[in-house]
């Protein structure tokens, strides 16, 4: 049982029988007046979308979801392919599934398959991947100046705000959850 | 300065041009008011039980509590005689976290004795306005629409509010204890986009520290402003009747006892000096929010060099 205070982009509820994350996920208080928690949640089986307003004396029902470790093989049409590393089975996600995790995927990439009810639903990635900066403007000399970012391009075809000294090659740490840019990587 | 660029703490270094802003905005308020004449005062941080209202958490400090605004001191330093104050200070609300909520965040509190909430209305106009034009802000932005501050602002009252822009009126909200999600669903993204505005005549229910109207009790002399929809300041006419006061507490007492909410003890020493408190009006500012329309930041987060997960 979860209570409104647990609620957070990323939880996971089950509602009338269907497992939904939230995706949106707002704070909100008059200064004087009562807690309420905006949420937008989507089903985690047909993406359906709605927005509701929750308050403090809500409770909620956790999703019976489990996670099981599998490699990244290969996309096939509008499938992507994962082997499941105990027993080799192979199981296949949809790409409203994959969704933006394909931006930090690179191939044999070790994931979490979702299962609700043992069937895979979803995917969650590594908190931190480190990819290899494929695209990048050069460093213009003497613009040192705080918190200046440019675009670049990673190996996975995603772009990315990173300071201006990040060049070409490097290859830099980035958070999956927020898709920020950390830090750049030795070696 | 020059280790700007390394990228150890990006993301701080990043608040640069926020912070300086945020440090200015600070600046020229306290120009503001120390040229009124105004007497900057400092109130513990912590004391022994908050305001008793019910729907504010504080954070308990040993057998103390840290404060959730200096109301209840400053107001006893007015009763002692001292007609014009402010403070700057650090508040504390327990469970607020959000885009627009920190846990611990700034508040500019002042009090003008003379004063009802309509005057205060207009020195609060008065003093963002002069605090934009001393820093030189074209304006104030919210979503990346810009927000003149030059006078005339907005002023609405909740009545009319909740009939232009809620499915519902304000009494039937009340009696569906549906109030505040009217306000943050259907009002508040609404106002404060034009100019800033002043939402005002609160229900009496909601009227909090504030004295209700003579002329129509059944609302208070309490005002919020917005700036861009966001609530940026809470004022009143302060009640002055101890007697009324002490009747309101106990209610809000009550309803916390019943939510099972933290226990807090009834405020004597401030009810004894609501005697000698002459007519007056008090506003509470929340600054962050204010550094967050002057740089035009989403999050409140990007104005405060750290917030609670940077720690």
């Amino acid at each position: 049982m979860y209570t409104a205070s647990d609620l957070k982009k990323g939880l996971r509820l089950k509602i009338d029988g269907d497992p939904y994350v939230i995706t949106e996920f707002n704070f909100v208080k008059p200064g004087k007046g009562q807690a309420l928690y905006r949420t937008k949640l989507k089903n985690m089986i047909n993406g359906n979308q709605f927005e509701r307003t929750f308050r403090s004396v809500d409770n909620f029902e956790q999703a019976d979801l489990r996670e099981k470790t599998m490699q990244y093989l290969y996309k096939e049409g509008d499938k992507y392919c994962f082997m499941d590393n105990e027993n080799y089975e192979q199981v296949y996600l949809t790409e409203e599934q994959v969704d933006e995790a394909v931006n930090f995927m690179t191939d044999n990439i070790e994931v979490e398959i979702l299962l609700f009810e043992d069937k895979p639903i979803g995917i969650s990635l590594p908190n931190f991947v480190e990819l290899v900066v494929t695209e990048a403007e050069p460093w213009a000399k003497g613009d040192t100046a705080a918190g200046n970012t440019k675009p670049v391009k990673v190996q996975t075809g995603y772009t990315i705000l990173v300071p201006t000294f990040v060049t070409e090659g490097e290859k830099i740490r980035i958070d999956t959850r927020t898709g920020e840019y950390l830090t750049r990587v030795k070696g | 300065m020059s280790e700007f660029h390394s990228d150890n703490n990006f993301s701080l270094t990043r608040k640069s041009h926020a912070l300086q802003t945020r440090a200015r905005l600070i600046q020229c308020i306290r120009d503001f008011f120390i040229h009124l004449d105004f007497l900057e005062v400092e109130t513990p941080v912590r004391i022994p039980s908050p305001a008793p209202e019910e729907h504010i958490e504080a954070i308990r400090s040993e057998d103390w509590f840290l404060q959730t605004s200096p109301e209840l001191a400053m107001k006893r330093m007015l009763a002692a005689g001292y007609p014009r104050i402010f403070q700057i200070s650090k508040c504390f609300r327990a469970g607020e976290r959000g885009h627009l909520h920190l846990p611990e965040y700034t508040m500019l509190e002042w009090y003008v004795a003379g004063f009802d909430y309509r005057e205060l209305m207009n020195q609060c106009e008065g003093m963002i306005w002069s605090v934009a034009r001393a820093m030189n802000l074209e304006a104030f932005v919210r979503q990346g629409r810009k927000i003149q501050a030059d006078p005339p602002w907005e002023r609405v009252t909740v009545a009319q509010a909740f009939s232009q822009h809620a499915p519902m009126s304000v009494e039937e909200a009340l009696a569906q204890d549906k109030f505040d999600e009217m306000l943050v669903e259907h009002i508040e993204p609404k106002l404060g986009f034009n100019r800033p505005a002043f939402l005002y005549d609160y229900p009496a229910g909601l009227a909090s520290l504030a004295r209700l109207k003579e002329d129509n009790p059944s609302v208070g002399e309490r005002f919020e402003l917005y700036i861009g929809g966001l609530e940026i300041a809470n004022g009143f006419s302060e009640l002055t009747d101890a007697n009324e006061q002490r009747r309101r507490f106990e209610e809000a007492l009550k309803k916390r006892a019943a939510k099972n909410r933290a226990r807090y003890d009834m405020p004597e020493k401030f009810l004894r000096s609501l005697d000698d408190l002459p007519p007056c009006a008090g506003i509470a500012l929340g600054i962050d929010r204010l550094a967050m329309l002057c740089v035009g930041a989403d999050k409140i987060d990007d104005v405060v060099a750290f917030a609670p997960d940077d720690l």
